[in-house]
């Protein structure tokens, strides 16, 4: 998408709703370099939301839409559940359409935008619960990756199905008693990343949503990676508090507690060759342009 | 709602392509009614299976997502061959029904036209996908190449999967021949992608009876197609990114349960079923009307569609032997239902007969829902799970309805 695209028509940039007129006029959209830091000083891609307070998923989707390379092109997939309430507030177009299907609606989406504008980079980005990505969807999203196909999956891993009330998923943990699991989980958390790395995925992440900076980053690797290589996966846990018993600023220190040395959340990274590759030379490009920047702007003062 | 239409009016196809313009394998983008009624037409002796490919060669599809099952497959794979040759931009093969029909609305999503083939048990396995497809107003066309429905197994041929079709939001065409298929795939896309309808399309025929079985078919010259699909005529927005992206909802209508929310879906799957209405205008004017007429003035009447009106055609020169004279009404769109016409055409009829190759006899009961008296329809003679249904089954049938004496039943079954 140009940016002229949401430029306002004079006439009519009275009447627009606030949260619009702000949208144009300070959004993050063709911005090189845009990421969670731009969070406070532009606007969020993201109005507001519909989630409880305190909830982990607001912030990760906070720190996503910050962190996408292109949102001015770039669509969302997403599946039933918690997330279906937030991206009607999102400044990205995405889809809704079934529970479990997302990543098939993906991969015929993908395929299309690249048929469509072959000189055009779209990103397509599931972004789905974990009920949507490995119970009823667990065949598409396996499936999708085995085809190779070039978009990112996201995962929002609440360990439970947390919209129809604090059921069992297979991401719960073993022994966890929920809903429709009276006696407690009987089996292990479905090992997803490595059920990503083994699909064919040529870049996984698993972490929480504890540290900006780090989902910034695995947000920024998947997209690239999807671009040029494959299949991405990212797996972010995002607690659901009130189905496992927290109040609601206990969130990020029940994700803090996840992710130290012997926690069901350690980051880890599963990256190809190639995938490794390309991050670092991305890296590397970055590095250098933003030096220039920093040395064009210090030498703008001095003259 | 269904009121008499001019058939005069000549549908209009998008025209973001310019007419004569030529595509990437030389063949010239064409007006529908050009392709049909201004070009000459050759015959060919072919399979149903060939004929779809045919239709899908002159149809300017973007994208076409296959799955085995038969008696689809061969279909399927003959559009792969189509890929192959450069004549649509994807093509792949996916991992159930339900997923294809995903990938289908994937691709129709970002703003391709799209067509997918399926059967019997692969329809009902994909059905979730159909009212989303709907009530995101989706122009996607599927050929349902119609199969007996489990259990037991059974991939004859049978039509009791158009019954599961008829309330999903969708257009729902049944072909009586291969001819009749050709015509409606190429016609099917052009009514379903009017802006002002804008709904998906089931092309229905039946398993094997058309599909393996050769006939022969006038067919426009491969050196003509349709103009593509227009994204940007949808009266929803396509998901690609080139539209300002607009904040859908403060409110996420699962969020709140109140009455503005159930009026918000209500209001727009009346819209889904008003759009399924407004295709009459179009398709009267490409299909010369939803449904054929033969002596329709005579006391007795056959009403039917799909190939029990060809078994219908031979079973009344039987009777016309015998000196009874038997009408016949071929209906060609299930939804939108001929409700007006079917109540003009059997008017004066005493008996109404409705031969279906399903167990359950919906088209029957359809008829009986919108006209008066109807206990002067008969339901069948109908058979199921791949029995055919011979000429003679029909005419004895007939005769016995009427209290006359038949000969043999010996080649029932």
């Amino acid at each position: 998408m140009s940016k002229e695209k949401i430029q306002l028509c004079d006439e009519f940039a009275d009447i627009m709703p606030p949260e619009y007129q702000e949208l144009v006029e300070n959004a993050t959209y063709g911005k090189q370099d845009r990421g969670w830091k731009d969070i406070g000083s532009s606007k969020e891609l993201i109005e507001q939301h519909s989630l409880c307070a305190g909830c982990p998923e607001s912030i990760a989707f906070r720190y996503i839409l910050a962190s996408l390379p292109a949102p001015e092109d770039t669509v969302f997939v997403g599946s039933t559940g918690c997330t279906s309430l937030v991206f009607p507030h999102v400044a990205v177009q995405n889809i809704h359409s079934l529970f479990g299907n997302q990543n098939a609606i993906a991969s015929g989406l993908k395929r299309t935008l690249k048929a469509r504008f072959p000189d055009v980079e779209k990103d397509v980005v599931v972004l789905a619960g974990d009920g949507a990505t490995v119970d009823i969807g667990l065949d598409m999203t396996m499936q999708s990756w085995f085809r190779q196909e070039k978009f990112t999956t996201i995962c929002f891993d609440n360990e439970l199905y947390a919209n129809t009330g604090g059921q069992e998923s297979g991401l719960m943990q073993k022994g966890f008693v929920a809903k429709m699991a009276p006696k407690g989980k009987s089996f292990d958390k479905v090992r997803l990343a490595e059920i990503a790395r083994e699909a064919g995925c040529a870049y996984v992440a698993m972490l929480t949503v504890s540290k900006p900076n780090r989902v910034e980053e695995a947000i920024k690797n998947a997209v690239y990676v999807a671009r040029e290589i494959g299949p991405t996966f990212v797996q972010l846990y995002t607690p659901c508090i009130l189905e496992i018993g927290k109040q609601s600023m206990e969130g990020l220190d029940e994700m803090k507690d996840s992710e130290t040395i012997g926690g069901r959340f350690v980051q880890k990274e599963f990256v190809t060759e190639e995938a490794q590759k390309l991050i670092d030379s991305i890296k590397a490009e970055t590095k250098v342009r933003k030096k220039a920047a920093k040395e064009a702007a210090k030498a703008a003062k001095v003259g | 709602m269904n009121k008499p239409v001019s058939t005069e009016k000549r549908i209009i196809a998008s025209k973001h392509v310019e007419l004569g313009q030529k595509n990437a394998k030389g063949q010239t983008y064409t007006d529908i009614n050009d392709i049909f009624y201004n070009s000459e037409q050759k015959p060919v002796f072919f399979t149903g299976s060939e004929v779809i490919k045919e239709a899908i060669r002159r149809s300017s599809v973007g994208t076409s997502v296959a799955y085995p099952i038969t008696p689809q497959s061969e279909a399927a794979a003959l559009i792969g061959e189509l890929y192959a040759e450069g004549y649509l931009d994807e093509y792949f093969r996916g991992e159930s029904e339900f997923a294809v029909m995903g990938q289908c609305a994937g691709a129709a999503f970002g703003g391709h036209r799209v067509f997918t083939t399926t059967a019997g048990p692969g329809t009902l396995r994909a059905m979730e996908n159909f009212p989303m497809w709907a009530g995101s107003r989706l122009p996607i066309q599927v050929c349902v190449t119609c199969r007996g429905v489990n259990s037991p197994l059974s991939i004859q041929p049978d039509t009791l999967e158009m019954h599961y079709l008829l309330e999903t939001g969708m257009l729902v065409w049944h072909a009586e021949t291969a001819q009749d298929l050709f015509d409606f795939i190429l016609k099917g896309f052009i009514v379903a992608e009017q802006p002002d309808v804008h709904v998906p399309i089931a092309t229905c025929c039946d398993g094997f009876f058309v599909t393996h079985t050769k006939d022969t078919v006038q067919l426009p010259s491969e050196d003509l197609c349709l103009t593509p699909y227009d994204p940007y005529k949808s009266p929803v927005t396509v998901m690609d990114m080139e539209s300002a992206p607009i904040r859908m909802m403060r409110d996420p209508f699962v969020m709140k349960s109140n009455y503005i929310s159930y009026a918000t879906h209500a209001s727009w799957q009346q819209e889904v079923h008003a759009a399924v209405e407004r295709s009459r205008k179009h398709t009267i004017a490409l299909l010369g009307g939803l449904i054929d007429e033969i002596n329709t003035d005579r006391e007795i009447l056959i009403v039917s569609s799909g190939t029990a009106v060809s078994q219908s055609r031979e079973a009344i020169r039987l009777l016309e032997q015998e000196g009874i004279k038997v009408g016949l009404v071929k209906i060609k769109t299930i939804r939108p239902f001929p409700t007006e016409e079917i109540r003009q055409v059997t008017k004066n009829a005493k008996h109404i007969f409705v031969p279906e190759f399903n167990v359950a006899g919906w088209l029957a009961r359809e008829i009986k829902a919108i006209i008066p008296d109807n206990d002067r329809v008969y339901v069948g003679p109908h058979v199921a799970g791949g029995m055919t249904m011979p000429s003679e089954v029909i005419r004895d049938e007939i005769k016995q309805h009427l209290g006359m004496k038949v000969d043999t039943l010996g080649s029932r079954g």
